[in-house]
């Protein structure tokens, strides 16, 4: 059984702030979904309410960061880019204000559909110049994300696991470096966030099959280590498999396929997420399987590229966590 | 649609409805029927004129979202009467009121109740944040601050095309922090545009407590009517006074009810929990028994049974 980490950003963040007077925390009405109410509470000093009002809170982290802090902001990630695109260019990302832009409920991580979920948030940040992107896969890299994003000299924006965050890793984030989880020559298998846990249940299966992956897991988006990702491509037969919580355009597809092409190599690439569609509301098991971003799409995919059969099917993978409706890990529905 | 129960009696089943799903889902937006039972009663059972649904009692499951070549998507608007030039629009503007929202089309008979049972359910289209294809939802609003803009512009539109039919926006005091709400009435004002109209469920509260602590809005009548709305100041639970607010007339201003609400009315027990009544749930069994015995007792009704686990 995989070690459940209970709102590890809570304390790790607490911890950081302290020892990093300069660290400002931001809240816009979502505090306890953010995991930060316990650190309100008891250091109002470095806590700021925003309120519901992003646009504002964007541009004032810009000038808090002007004047030599750093802002943490806090909220789920589609209201720090969607509403705030304007602020977060201008005051943010064009002069490189150190914010650290914390985006909870990445993806389908959250019930609340299409107005609440982050799906194409990597592709808007990639695109932006100066943003740097985190994405976290497990507890420790949640708990090692505040320092992760405070070393980046610059705008950073994180997509942050919260409540009970399954631990995957036993090292922190190194910004830049990627994970290489198992080193096969048949299939290379990309993921980030909590597509990582999904491809390492069907590792078993596929390891059963015959099928040989290599596998790697980005938490670093952007800056992105071009060069090792084509030493990794170039070491399997049949090509590549990217599965993200993200739209298939302008995320760790895109990215694989830049490389791909920029280099001039020969690899058949497969793109699972979210293919060009919005999503809807729904439990994070339902969402990841019914758009195609679960270990299960993972295999199929796999076939696709091998044109292989494996004859798995959806029992011989590794249980799907369910996380309770009203697990005491979170605070509100959302 | 005219409908047999007083909109007293539909505001009592808007709470009664709530409470239930909440206790047997172990938690809920239960504040909000507090806060606005009376509203959403009173604005499906008198105050809009709305047609006959046009969607089936029971609500059809997730349909798809808007895409090329998904040709049968309609969003929820079906559910509160066909889209015609006679008949009002209602967007329920904080998209999180969606459960109190289809408690009371079940109480107005514009939806089953098997409609409640589907509540947040994997394939469901009757979505916890209310999404567009929900049942009486006509647009998206689940980010909050947007839904008074689109209000305005399908009232402009509506105007031009020589419409009768008026918009109607149900907002929540949260939205006043986002600037686009201020927008939305500058414009209203600027272009002189009255077939909009507003009630917002002034409760004081927002996701992190109280207002106060968490952003100052001040006096919010005294702002709008500085950006050009008329606006009416009433008490949320009297229905008197919300039939004499919507006659106030607002020639060339959109009309905004302020409806001065206690998140707590009908549910005293949840004073306890005061100010953190954005999302109600249990902490433990004993809780959860003592919420249900206490506030069935206040709505007159047997407390809920359910299968413990
Ligand atoms: C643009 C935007 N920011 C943040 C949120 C998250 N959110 C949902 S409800 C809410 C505040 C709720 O306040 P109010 O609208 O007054 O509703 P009430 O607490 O009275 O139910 C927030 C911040 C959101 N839905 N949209």
């Amino acid at each position: 059984m995989v070690e459940m980490v209970t709102r590890p950003y809570a304390s790790a963040f607490e911890k950081y702030a302290l020892a990093n007077k300069d660290v400002i925390c931001m809240s816009a009405d979502l505090t306890s979904s953010c995991e930060i109410d316990g650190f309100r509470d008891r250091h109002p000093e470095q806590f700021m309410s925003m309120g519901m009002a992003e646009q504002n809170m964007m541009s004032f982290a810009g000038g808090l960061g002007l004047a030599g802090y750093r802002p943490f902001i806090h909220t789920f990630g589609v209201f720090t880019y969607r509403r705030p695109y304007d602020q977060l260019m201008a005051s943010i990302a064009y002069p490189r204000r150190k914010v650290r832009i914390m985006g909870f409920l990445p993806g389908v991580t959250t019930p609340g559909g299409m107005t609440h979920q982050a799906i194409e948030d990597i592709a808007i940040m990639r695109a932006m110049p100066n943003m740097s992107i985190l994405e976290t896969g497990d507890a420790t890299e949640v708990e090692s994300l505040c320092e992760a994003a405070d070393s980046i000299d610059g705008p950073v924006y994180c997509r942050v696991l919260r409540g009970s965050v399954p631990r995957l890793f036993d090292t922190p984030i190194k910004v830049g470096e990627m994970r290489e989880l198992s080193a096969g020559d048949d299939v290379l298998v990309v993921t980030a966030g909590i597509t990582t846990e999904e491809a390492l249940r069907a590792k078993a299966a596929l390891a059963g099959a015959g099928v040989s992956i290599r596998h790697l897991h980005l938490h670093t988006l952007k800056p992105f280590d071009s060069k090792r990702l084509l030493d990794h491509l170039q070491s399997v037969k049949h090509g590549v498999i990217t599965l993200e919580n993200h739209v298939i355009n302008g995320g760790i597809g895109s990215l694989v396929a830049e490389t791909i092409a920029e280099a001039g190599i020969e690899k058949k690439l497969v793109r699972l997420g979210l293919q060009d569609t919005y999503a809807h509301g729904g439990s994070r098991p339902y969402l990841m399987r019914y758009y195609g971003l679960d270990a299960l799409a993972l295999v199929r995919g796999i076939e696709g590229l091998m044109n292989i059969e494996t004859n798995i099917d959806a029992d011989d993978l590794d249980a799907v966590r369910v996380d309770a409706v009203h697990s005491s890990a979170k605070a509100e529905a959302l | 649609m005219k409908n047999k129960k007083t909109t007293e009696e539909v505001a009592l089943g808007i709470r009664r409805r709530v409470f239930e799903h909440s206790m047997r889902n172990n938690g809920g937006y239960l504040s909000q029927a507090c806060s606005a039972a009376e509203q959403l009663a009173w604005l499906y059972n008198e105050a809009l004129n709305l047609g006959e649904p046009t969607m089936p009692m029971i609500p059809p499951p997730f349909g798809g979202v808007p895409a090329p070549g998904n040709d049968d998507y309609v969003t929820g608007a079906g559910y509160n009467g066909p889209f015609e030039p006679q008949y009002d629009r209602l967007f329920i503007a904080p998209a999180h009121y969606a459960l109190v929202a289809y408690a009371t089309l079940i109480e107005v008979g514009r939806m089953a109740e098997e409609g409640l049972e589907m509540f947040n359910k994997d394939g469901s289209s009757v979505e916890m944040i209310g999404a567009e294809h929900s049942p009486g939802m006509e647009v998206h609003n689940g980010t909050l601050g947007i839904g008074l803009s689109t209000g305005a512009g399908l009232a402009y539109g509506r105007r031009l095309r020589g419409d009768s039919g008026e918009v109607c926006v149900f907002m929540s005091d949260g939205e006043v922090q986002e600037g686009q709400t201020w927008e939305a009435i500058q414009a209203c004002a600027h272009h002189g545009i009255d077939n909009v109209w507003a009630i917002m469920d002034v409760n004081d509260q927002q996701c992190d407590g109280a207002m106060s602590s968490v952003m100052e809005v001040r006096d919010i009548a005294t702002k709008m009517r500085a950006f050009g709305a008329t606006v009416v100041e009433i008490d949320a639970h009297d229905l008197n006074a919300m039939r004499e607010a919507k006659a106030e007339p607002h020639e060339g201003q959109p009309l905004i009810i302020l409806a001065h609400s206690s998140p707590t009315k009908g549910m005293e027990f949840l004073q306890r929990r005061f100010p953190r009544l954005h999302y109600v749930r249990f902490k433990s069994e004993e809780e959860r028994d003592e919420m249900n015995q206490s506030i069935a007792k206040e709505l007159g009704i047997d407390p809920v049974q359910f299968d413990t686990h």
